[in-house]
């Protein structure tokens, strides 16, 4: 039998408290240094104290601007030349034994020759993220393209559809919306870990902001920015699953 | 009028070739209601296909005598399935063949809802197909094939996938709609007493490769009775000729 709604909020909240309590216990008894784990009650203070400060602000931007700008090429790359291959035979057999080969290779195993290509920099940041998260939407974009009722090709050409425009715009795309958008969210989260692994490597940003407050032993300043990674994810994926509903508005 | 003349047309596979019709020869007056009939896998989608300019004959004309006119297409399909968009309304769903025709989007919608009020659905403008009847999805197909207003309106067993008694419902109404509107319908079906019930003229489709085996008017005055008994020893003339009990060309 289903739970009534209100039980599965309070335990839900549940947890949560207990989850900040123990943490909260945790360094207060002593049972961890403080400097190991700082208590949650001292969070907000540092957070206040890393934003008033400006470094916060700058590392989010910094993070962000790499995000967005790997994030969008990537995924219009990715799109665009996984329909494309899905459309042509011919793209499709030019480029099978490519794809073979380059795509078992990590997009973090990318990080040494990004290094050696363009240095510990923002483009170095960029590489990385547009490689990982290219291929996530090429093959979700090729299998979504084949995957294409055929009897709705047929469809198009009876009713006069029957350029590779028409039967892109007409067919195609709108009935491999939601397997392309569920590779756009994926490619969402690998960025993300993109990002922040490629600063932590020494690019600007909220990894790098981390790396040099954890050699300074600042524990509280750390959890202040894997917080901040995870609301920004939060928020970029919340955002996302908004406008994927409303374009497959038609599902419900 | 609506000639098609020696058609024949073959698949070529690594097997060899296989011919599936050969030397088809048929006359359309515009306005008649014709049915065809045959074995499943004879070769009537085929035949549709080829006539709709879905598949290149191998040799053979379809010719029309009407000009191309500018806002209407020359052929329409109604297939077994009704093949919906499913992320298209209903009336943009019967818009769908009006688009590319350079018509402006005030007479397309138009145009689409003229179409919906023939099949009796105007009040389902804004639906989604998933929230239509299996019938109700039929006669949007009909809408959408009829809103082009085509010279020929190809169906390939619209009524195939649909329960007795909403499949006896719609052919008393496609009847009543080709009085109203006096188009020209090529009906495929292998309902032999569906056939004789709404054509004026019987096609049987047979051998292989597939040829007109026999051609049957039916005379019954409209509107016709589902028992009428001219009409049955018609149907059974046919359904002896098909499974090859009476010698050829017996007839009517
Ligand atoms: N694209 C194709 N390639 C090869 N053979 C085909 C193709 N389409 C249909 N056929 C063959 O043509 C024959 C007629 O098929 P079809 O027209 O669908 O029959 P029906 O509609 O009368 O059931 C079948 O034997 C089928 O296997
Ligand atoms: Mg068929």
């Amino acid at each position: 039998m289903a739970r009534p709604r209100a039980l599965r909020l309070s335990l839900s909240l549940l947890g949560v408290v207990l989850f900040f309590a123990v943490w909260e216990a945790l360094p207060r008894l002593g049972l961890v240094k403080s400097m190991l784990l700082p208590a949650p009650s001292g969070i907000p203070a540092t957070f206040w104290q890393e934003v008033s400060s400006g470094a916060w602000g700058e590392a989010v931007l910094q993070s962000l601007r790499h995000y967005v700008s790997g994030l969008v090429l990537g995924s219009a790359l990715g799109v665009a030349l996984g329909v494309a291959t899905g459309m042509s035979r011919t793209l499709e057999d030019m480029t099978n034994w490519i794809v073979r080969l380059l795509r078992p290779i990590p997009g973090l195993a990318w990080v040494p020759f990004a290094i050696i290509w363009f240095g510990v920099s923002p483009t170095a940041a960029n590489f990385i993220i547009i490689v990982g998260v290219f291929w996530i939407n090429y093959f979700s974009a090729l299998s979504a393209v084949q995957a294409v009722d055929r009897d709705l090709i047929e469809l198009a050409n009876a009713f006069g559809h029957r350029s590779p425009l028409a039967r892109l715009f007409k067919v195609i795309l709108p009935a491999s919306v939601q397997p392309i958008m569920a590779g756009l969210r994926t490619g969402l989260g690998q960025a993300w870990m993109a990002v922040v692994a490629a600063e932590l490597f020494g690019v600007a940003g909220l990894g790098q902001r981390m790396m040099q407050a954890s050699s300074l032993l600042a524990t509280d300043i750390v959890v202040v920015y894997m917080i901040t990674m995870a609301l920004l994810y939060g928020v970029v994926d919340a955002g996302f699953v908004a406008l994927r509903d409303r374009l497959l508005a038609w599902k419900a | 009028m609506i000639s098609i003349k020696d058609l024949t047309l073959s698949f070529d596979s690594d097997r060899g070739r296989t011919i599936v019709l050969k030397e088809f020869h048929l006359d359309i007056a515009d306005g008649e209601f014709i049915a065809v009939v045959g074995a499943s896998g004879v070769g009537k989608s085929t035949l549709l296909r080829v006539i709709a300019g879905l598949v290149k004959p191998t040799s053979g004309t379809v010719t029309r005598d009407n000009p191309e006119t500018p806002g209407r297409r020359p052929y329409a399909l109604v297939f077994q399935d009704a093949r919906l968009l499913p992320w298209r309304r209903v009336v943009k769903n019967v818009e769908f063949g009006l688009e590319g025709l350079g018509l402006d989007k005030q007479t397309r919608r138009r145009r689409a809802l003229d179409a919906l009020e023939l099949v009796g659905l105007a009040d389902k403008a804004d639906r989604w197909p998933h929230q239509l009847s299996g019938g109700q999805r039929q006669r949007v197909a009909i809408a959408r094939a009829l809103a082009v207003d085509p010279d020929l309106l190809m169906m390939d067993e619209p009524f195939g996938a649909l329960d007795a008694i909403t499949r006896q419902g719609l052919q008393d109404e496609l009847v009543d709609l080709w009085q109203r509107t006096g188009k020209t319908i090529l009906f495929v079906t292998h309902d032999i007493d569906e056939a004789v019930y709404l054509a004026d003229r019987v096609i049987l489709l047979a051998g292989s490769p597939a040829g007109v085996r026999s051609t049957d008017r039916v005379a019954t005055p409209r509107p016709r009775q589902r028992d009428d008994a001219t009409a049955r020893h018609t149907a059974n003339a046919i359904r002896d000729r098909l499974s090859g009990t009476v010698v050829d060309g017996e007839g009517i």
